[in-house]
């Protein structure tokens, strides 16, 4: 299948995430698809790995970088530094690899419906939303010049069960970050805490421009829920996910926002679309012709 | 107390989930995790059913290992209108049986090609069964056309839905997370219409409730036949 190999810079350049370190614990050797490519990703008895191109007979080694509880690999040539996720590294934090999925959609609609509150009353009913509480209240989004990265914050939401510690319904306070065009992680209010945030983190593996990996895990504050009962509870919101992304057409994400009647809950994925476009993407998307676009919003 | 081990995302086990809500049962649930870390071919799962499937339902000390056959038996105990398995009649619970047999095909078509894209069961050869469940949705299509014809609006010979419905609905439903469109079968997209409507109908993650009633001009006729009008 080597008829559509990938020649955007953009993406090709990019770490990309290829499996939890959890997977990885119960496997010698594993196999798996990044932009169209057959990877081998093997570990040796000291538990480092290696990572090359499956028909690459003399096994180049690709660069590799473990992060966030994820093995990284890139066919270009990355970044030194993968974006920062410093609650990641706090001791209280439970860190649960929830499982990847596969799905038939870009990695761009795959983001853009991590980022969008519109559908939690109707998609994700009596958990994360419920009617009549649908209205999606106004929100700041922006760029962070210095780490390159969108953020949305002052997001509010009411969820009848924000977590799987939640014993009551609330106005759960959001903030989403996207720092890599295929990764997005969101803050939002612990149940346990209230000075603090659960992090829920989506890392999206391209397989190819209509097909990814979803990598999903969270990092929260919770010293009482089982390591199962999370993954089963964001396993439920996943696949409550899954058709929603898979009946999106065109499968690719169009860069062009105007392409798609844009409401408010859209603003953050507005800004998504044109922070891809600036960067030149081309993989998984339809690229704007329209150059006035990247005009600040 | 009824006691199910169940896995949300496993169609199987929504099986006996809708039969429960149907039949208004309350049940305890012991949660199994498949994906990913296949906990039902654990040692521990394994003594409770050696096959290393899931669901299991435990009626006090008695164990009954095959979603089909759970069905079978909460209707046959519980359904005190005999409606869901109306064991008194012959030709019905034979028509009833070669249902539940489709049903456990498609686990083999449709159930396996959801595994393949969505959990990466990547020795499935997913074309294979991509293919073979259309051939399946082809036929079931014709069916359930030539049974609306004659006013019966569920799978087998009885105004009222059967096991056989809900033996075949979460993998009809979910086929399309395995890459098997159901554009072509107008008369199944009637019938999943239809069985979203049986009152205490419950979803799981991937399947959604009944729009609102509507009666395109196309199938007005066909909802008249229903009605026997
Ligand atoms: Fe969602």
């Amino acid at each position: 299948m080597h008829a559509e190999i990938c020649e955007d810079t953009v993406i090709l350049n990019q770490w990309h995430p290829i499996s939890s370190t959890d997977d990885l614990k119960n496997h010698k050797q594993i196999t798996t698809m990044l932009l169209e490519e057959k990877i081998t990703c093997k570990k040796n008895s000291n538990g480092k790995y290696f990572v090359w191109k499956s028909i690459d007979i003399k096994k180049k080694l690709l660069p590799i970088k473990i992060a966030y509880g994820y093995l990284w690999t890139s066919l270009g040539t990355p970044p030194t530094d993968l974006f920062s996720f410093p609650e990641f590294y706090e001791i209280d934090r439970r860190n649960v690899a929830t499982g990847v999925f596969g799905v038939n959609i870009s990695a761009g609609r795959t983001i853009e419906n991590f980022l969008d509150m519109g559908h939690f009353p109707f998609v994700h009913t009596g958990v994360l939303g419920e009617e009549p509480h649908t209205e999606v209240k106004e929100y700041d989004v922006s760029i962070c010049e210095t780490n390159d990265e969108i953020l949305a914050t002052k997001c509010q939401f009411y969820q009848p069960q924000a977590a799987v510690i939640s014993s009551k319904g609330a106005e759960v306070d959001y903030i989403y970050r996207i720092p890599h065009i295929n990764c997005a992680i969101l803050y939002k209010s612990s149940p346990v805490d209230k000075k603090r945030q659960d992090a829920i983190i989506i890392f999206v593996q391209p397989v190819s421009q209509e097909i990814v990996r979803a990598h999903t895990g969270m990092c929260i504050i919770d010293d009482k829920s089982a390591d199962k009962d999370i993954r089963l509870f964001q396993q439920t919101i996943f696949g409550q996910d899954k058709p929603i992304l898979e009946n999106q057409f065109p499968k690719k994400l169009p860069l062009d926002s105007r392409a798609e009647t844009p409401i408010r809950a859209d603003k953050s994925s507005i800004a998504y679309r044109r922070w891809l476009s600036q960067k030149g993407l081309t993989y998984g998307v339809i690229p704007s012709e329209d150059n006035n676009l990247f005009e600040v919003m | 107390m009824l006691k199910l081990y169940d896995y949300e995302l496993s169609g199987n086990c929504y099986k006996v989930r809708l039969m429960m809500a149907f039949l208004k049962l309350s049940y305890d649930r012991e949660l199994i995790e498949f994906y990913p870390s296949k906990k039902h071919k654990s040692l521990e799962f394994l003594e409770i059913n050696p096959l290393g499937q899931l669901p299991v339902l435990m009626d006090n000390d008695f164990i009954i290992r095959d979603a089909q056959a759970i069905l079978i038996y909460l209707a046959q105990k519980y359904d005190s209108q005999n409606n869901w398995y109306p064991s008194e009649k012959p030709s019905l619970v034979a028509e009833i049986s070669e249902w539940l047999f489709f049903a456990n095909d498609l686990t083999a078509t449709s159930s396996a090609a959801r595994l393949h894209d969505g959990f990466f069961y990547t020795n499935i050869h997913v074309e294979k069964c991509r293919k073979k469940a259309h051939d399946q949705f082809r036929i079931f299509d014709e069916h359930l056309y030539f049974n609306e014809q004659q006013g019966f609006p569920w799978i087998c010979k009885s105004q009222y839905p059967t096991i056989a419905d809900i033996a075949c609905f979460p993998y009809i439903i979910l086929s399309e997370e395995g890459g098997i469109s159901r554009i072509n079968y107008p008369a199944v997209r009637r019938w999943c219409d239809r069985f979203k409507r049986i009152p205490n109908f419950i979803v799981m993650s991937g399947i959604f409730p009944a729009g609102p009633q509507k009666v395109p001009d196309n199938e007005a006729k066909q909802s008249k036949i229903l009605n026997g009008n």
